[in-house]
């Protein structure tokens, strides 16, 4: 008896039947897609973007030169030099990322003393040429007077968790 | 002499027309297939390319992927015989256009209405699996030729059952002639031939499905397995025939659907209102239906396994047809309801 029923149930195709009424009904449901340029995800204030170094607000620059990141960072991707300013003061004289061996872990920000390197949310970044992938000093620190604002920010919102 | 021109050139411009229209529509079914997929997966799919600057919800797309696939270029596989790999795609997309040529759009709207329209179309789309087949051999490549048996076995198998369904029709409508058969169907809904011939409806458009090589029928491309089945060794304007001939087919089968079991280009209200009267729109609304549960069953079902697709045409639908024609016959002997 159980074998006709069976029998009857593929016959009228019932579990199709079944499975397109559910695709028709996700048919009219909300469409979950970003129209990526014009709409965009929020972003957490932990997000992981490209690297900035910031100042004190006295324009002074933070880092110290304690080479911290360098050790930690597993990639290998930062390379510093440093020399003894006039002040007598330890300053780098060279501090290069190089953005393809970076993994974007944040462990360098975690590491600092003085919460110098700092990971922004920017994310939609490019170079145009190979020799671009190295972001110097200066342009670490171009980066950081430009989005002082949403660094501060975002280190704000998260203080609390750290 | 002058009339004999004056007719060709009518004929040309006729075969023109439906040519042009047919590779219109399927450029615009490859953007209504992606939309309405996206649609059933919480997508909005394509939605960029516009004209002018314009998007307009992504309707440039086909045109845009018309011009990339003509521009690309043709690669030869070593080995391959260069002859059979560049007429396999013209044989597929020539019968899928040749078919076309007895499909009746309206009350005498057909380029050749001939009486043996319903074996012609038969002949047509039976002679498309050469393409398939040719293609897979001459690609001189595993994959391709796996796809190719495949295809072919699977054709052939529903072939049968496909015909056997049509035998149904034949025995309604008692003419082979394709407008002879909607015309048997005049005078609302009720007198369509679907209502008596329901299972063979049903086998029918089945077996089209499976006869285009369409998901969940489709083994012969079967990505996750054999690459892209026969025509992986095709690239640009030889691969941008293979889908315009599997398009054209489907179209076919949707239209073939329309004439013989949904009444053509009849309206299904009944009376003499403006809303009864016959119209080729009839006809372009029922092919869409078929068109659009095409996509709906590629969105809803997984691929067969090759054994069940076999169990399916061999020991299903075979059977289910010789038994229907005799209840077709016996409708017929007694003359019974609207239809005989």
């Amino acid at each position: 008896m159980s074998k006709i029923v069976k029998y009857l149930k593929s016959l009228t195709l019932k579990e199709i039947r079944q499975g397109m009424f559910l695709t028709q009904k996700y048919f009219f449901k909300r469409k979950f897609t970003v129209r990526y340029p014009e709409e965009k995800t929020p972003k957490s204030p932990r997000f992981r973007g490209l690297h900035a170094l910031r100042r004190y607000p006295n324009g002074e620059e933070r880092c110290i030169a304690c080479k911290l990141c360098e050790a930690v960072c597993p990639a290998a991707a930062i390379t510093i030099e440093s020399e003894e300013r006039e002040d007598g003061t330890r300053r780098t004289t060279r501090y290069d990322i190089d953005l393809f061996k970076c993994i974007y872990c944040g462990f360098c920000e975690e590491s600092c003393p003085v919460d110098s390197i700092v990971e922004t949310d920017i994310h939609e970044y490019h170079m145009e040429t190979m020799d671009k992938k190295v972001i110097t000093k200066e342009q670490l620190l171009a980066i950081g007077d430009m989005y002082e604002e949403q660094i501060a920010d975002a280190r704000e919102q998260d203080k609390k968790y750290r | 002499m002058m009339e004999t021109v004056i007719y060709l050139a009518w004929t040309m411009a006729k075969i023109l027309a439906i040519v042009l229209s047919v590779i219109l529509v399927v450029a615009y079914l490859t953007y209504f297939e992606r939309k309405v997929i996206g649609f059933m997966h919480s997508r909005i799919g394509p939605n960029r390319v516009g004209f002018l600057g314009f998007k307009l919800r992504g309707i440039g797309q086909p045109f845009a992927d018309v011009l990339k696939l003509l521009t690309k270029e043709i690669i030869f596989p070593r080995k391959a015989n260069k002859f059979l790999f560049v007429i396999a795609p013209m044989i597929t997309l020539a019968t899928a256009f040749a078919a076309w040529a007895v499909i009746p759009f309206s009350d005498g709207l057909v380029l050749a209405d001939v009486n043996a329209g319903l074996i012609y179309v038969l002949a047509m789309t039976s002679l498309g699996v050469y393409g398939v087949i040719i293609a897979g051999w001459a690609s001189n490549s595993k994959y391709a030729l796996l796809g190719a048996l495949r295809s072919a076995a699977q054709i052939i198998s529903y072939e049968i059952a496909m015909g056997f369904a049509l035998v149904g029709v034949i025995v309604a409508a008692g003419t082979l002639n394709l407008s002879g058969i909607v015309e048997g169907q005049q005078g609302g809904i009720l007198n369509w031939y679907f209502i008596p011939l329901f299972p063979l409806f049903l086998v029918y458009y089945i077996s089209g499905v499976a006869e285009t090589n369409r998901l969940p029928f489709d083994v012969a491309e079967g990505e996750s397995e054999i690459v892209a089945g026969f025509h992986v060794e095709y690239s640009g304007a030889a691969f941008a025939l293979f889908f315009l001939g599997e398009y054209a087919n489907m179209i076919l089968i949707s239209a073939l659907a329309t004439l013989m079991f949904l009444g053509g280009w009849y309206s299904p209200f009944w009376g003499d209102g403006w809303l009864a009267q016959p119209n080729i729109l009839w006809f372009i609304a029922k092919t869409a239906i078929f068109l659009y549960v095409y996509f709906w069953l590629r969105a809803t079902l997984p691929r067969y396994r090759y054994d069940q697709i076999m169990r399916l045409g061999w020991k299903v639908f075979i059977p289910i047809t010789i038994a229907w024609i005799f209840v077709a016959a016996i409708l017929k002997v007694y003359q019974i309801g609207p239809w005989f």
